[in-house]
């Protein structure tokens, strides 16, 4: 925290936005649903008078924007940036990796950092919306820091284009207490509970790569499969368990927290804070597997302070303000720097950092699942049903 | 300056805007429905009709928003008159400004917010809650179109209220007191006489809100649950999810025909039930 008093209320502001939006908000979702994500653009370096003076002479210029997910950095680690370099941080909150392809597909952005996930990389070369990054100007980063399984899609084609940021995996947080004190532990149980006695109670993510993949898990197939025959099965048993669903939405922690519903695919940092708050509810991951994700740091071609952008990847990789950053959001990060200085219970926890044998199950979305039109009209069809 | 110029300079600042804001882009969408999706999402500039010869896939969006459009603008109807009438004919003058205030007070809070209220309402620990209390259980009201149309009714209101309100409050009292003079009881005074009057006031209000209930998406997706699907539900993962510009410019180009035909059967309509069309103005 710094202690500049000339911008303190605006501060003030952003930690009171956080706050509200921890807990009821939460990654990739409610701005998915409402499609305001670019009307929440909110730390806005229009008001010069609020603007901090640099503590020393940069050249970066006086602001970077980045595109990014909500719940996902310390507030303080911007500040910090402002204090040292003198350009401030605007942060644009995003509902969804195919929301950010769109912006950036439509053109004229303004973003300098967004953090893309890993199976849209392909998609963002082909496109040519990606700046190859140039590692000369990221000291902070060493690659041999970081664990190969989260950092490999970054590349394309031997080039890199992302540094990974954090990792997570999409299970299922269910509340126990109406199971017997008991979890489940597959995907085929979580649509058989639904469709029994759990009817009425259960949400699945409006997101077709996530509750399309859990559906074709609980019948033993790939999260990422596109097999016409398999995604018939899937579709089948989506539009089944349709009339049994509580929700079809990302936004599942209001939900969950009220106890209108059960169960619910999750990501694992939201399984973490609704586990940190209400210890009845337990996150699992499904034997049949699921999905494991990365996100990287990353600039768009069309940057136009890519001096910035450099200065403010780099100074996120510092694993100082990183092991601030996994604090505040709870995600694990690649970074065996960071992860060393991490406290031991945070190490141990079976939620942000899950046993071998239970990840090795897990699949990375591909591309070729974010694109398929097949997997959008199922969820289309599923949704409409 | 000739006057014929000055009226058309009167005109451009208007002129552009409808230019800029309404013809440039449904021209750029209607070029699109007929192209085809990009392999990684977009629009690639074809001329095929794949795109509307796929309509039928999204016919269950437009079923839905052409049942919950039309239930919800007549049930808007029937809660927005009363109050109207209220405020028109009854309320004391002293308190008219004031009660009207509150009408619009909701609308300095955004819908998003509005609506997310509504989840907390409808969910659980809201409506039910109480219900329970007083020995209704299992109630679930929460993700039901009943809870999408709640939403609909409650966001809606005011522009209901309003457009009846002014007919409503611009009728000839006169009028009122000569039918009862004439032996009309209230009821067929309000038959005859009110009800014919403030049906410019209806037309409007009705077509205000049925317009933009056709492109709603927000209160179905918050209050519905994603269960509820709007033709603007399926627009929005049409253009953010699946990035299908084509199809979703082709499923917008239709729901702008399916409302035009319906506007103009409306119209013809309301101008037989005697109305005077000039009356009927939208904005």
């Amino acid at each position: 925290m710094t202690k500049n008093i000339d911008y303190i209320s605006k501060k003030e502001f952003i930690e009171k936005l956080e706050s509200y939006r921890k807990g009821s908000i939460t990654r990739r979702h409610f701005l998915n649903v409402t499609g305001l994500g670019a009307a929440a653009a909110v730390m806005g370096a229009s008001v010069p008078g609020l603007r901090p003076q640099p503590a020393f002479a940069g050249d970066i210029g006086d602001r970077v924007v980045l595109a990014t997910w909500p719940n996902y950095h310390d507030p303080a680690n911007f500040d910090a940036f402002t204090e040292a370099t003198g350009a401030h941080v605007q942060v644009n909150v995003f509902g969804s990796n195919e929301e950010m392809l769109a912006k950036l597909q439509a053109g004229a952005t303004g973003w300098d950092v967004y953090v893309p996930t890993n199976y849209t990389f392909e998609d963002y070369v082909k496109e040519d919306l990606i700046e190859p990054l140039d590692v000369s100007q990221l000291p902070n980063y060493e690659a041999t820091a970081f664990d190969a399984r989260y950092a490999e899609a970054g590349s394309v084609n031997g080039k890199l284009y992302g540094v990974p940021k954090n990792w997570g995996s999409t299970g299922m947080a269910i509340n126990t207490k109406h199971n017997g004190g008991n979890a489940i532990s597959s995907w085929r149980e979580f649509f058989d509970i639904t469709m029994d006695k759990f009817s009425g109670r259960t949400i699945v993510h409006d997101y077709q790569l996530t509750t399309i993949g859990s559906a074709l898990n609980s019948f033993g197939y790939s999260f990422n499969s596109v097999d016409e025959k398999e995604l018939a099965d899937a579709e089948k048993l989506l539009i089944d368990v349709k009339p049994h669903l509580f929700a079809i939405t990302s936004d599942y922690q209001p939900g969950m927290r009220n106890g209108d519903a059960w169960l619910t695919i999750c990501w694992s940092g939201d399984g973490k804070q609704l586990n940190s708050d209400m210890p009845e509810i337990a996150y699992v991951l499904g034997k049949e597997g699921g999905e494991i994700w990365s996100d990287y740091w990353a600039i768009p071609k069309s940057s136009d302070r890519k001096a910035a952008a450099y200065a403010l990847i780099n100074f996120m990789l510092d694993p100082n303000v990183n092991v601030k950053e996994v604090l505040a959001h709870g995600y694990p990060t690649a970074d065996s720097r960071t992860y060393n200085q991490l406290p031991d219970d945070l190490k141990s926890d079976p939620i942000i950092f899950p046993a071998q044998e239970l990840l090795s199950p897990l699949e990375f979305g591909a591309a070729v699942t974010l694109t398929d039109p097949n997997r959008a009209e199922l969820m289309a069809r599923f949704k409409s049903a | 300056m000739t006057q014929r110029a000055r009226n058309w300079l009167l005109l451009a600042p208007a002129g552009i805007w409808f230019l800029v804001m309404l013809i440039i882009p449904l021209t750029v969408v209607f070029i699109f429905s007929f192209g085809e999706r990009a392999p990684s999402g977009g629009v690639v500039l074809a001329l095929t009709v794949e795109q509307y010869a796929n309509l039928p896939a999204r016919w269950a969006a437009f079923k839905n928003t052409m049942t919950l459009a039309p239930i919800g603008t007549l049930s808007a109807l029937l809660i927005a008159y009363p109050l109207a009438y209220f405020l028109a004919v009854k309320a004391d003058p002293r308190w008219k400004t004031i009660l009207l205030v509150l009408v619009i007070v909701p609308f300095w809070t955004s819908i998003l917010i509005r609506s997310y209220a509504w989840i907390f309402l409808l969910g659980g620990r809201g409506i039910p809650a109480l219900l329970e209390w007083v020995g209704i259980e299992g109630l679930r009201l929460i993700n039901t179109p009943f809870a999408v149309l709640v939403g609909i009714i409650y966001g809606y209101l005011p522009l209901m209220v309003f457009p009846i309100f002014v007919s409503l409050d611009k009728l000839d009292k006169r009028l009122l007191e000569a039918s009862s003079d004439l032996g009309a009881k209230p009821w067929k005074t309000f038959l005859q006489v009110t009800l014919p009057l403030s049906i410019p006031g209806i037309a409007t209000g009705c077509m205000l809100v049925f317009i933009l209930l056709m492109g709603e998406y927000l209160i179905p997706a918050l209050l519905g649950g994603g269960k509820v699907f709007f033709v603007g539900n399926a627009l929005v993962d049409l253009f953010l999810q699946s990035r299908n510009w084509a199809y979703g410019s082709a499923v917008a180009v239709t729901l702008v025909v399916v409302m035009l035909i319906i506007v103009t059967i409306y119209m013809r309509l309301i101008s037989r039930l005697g109305a005077n069309r000039e009356d009927v103005s939208i904005m």
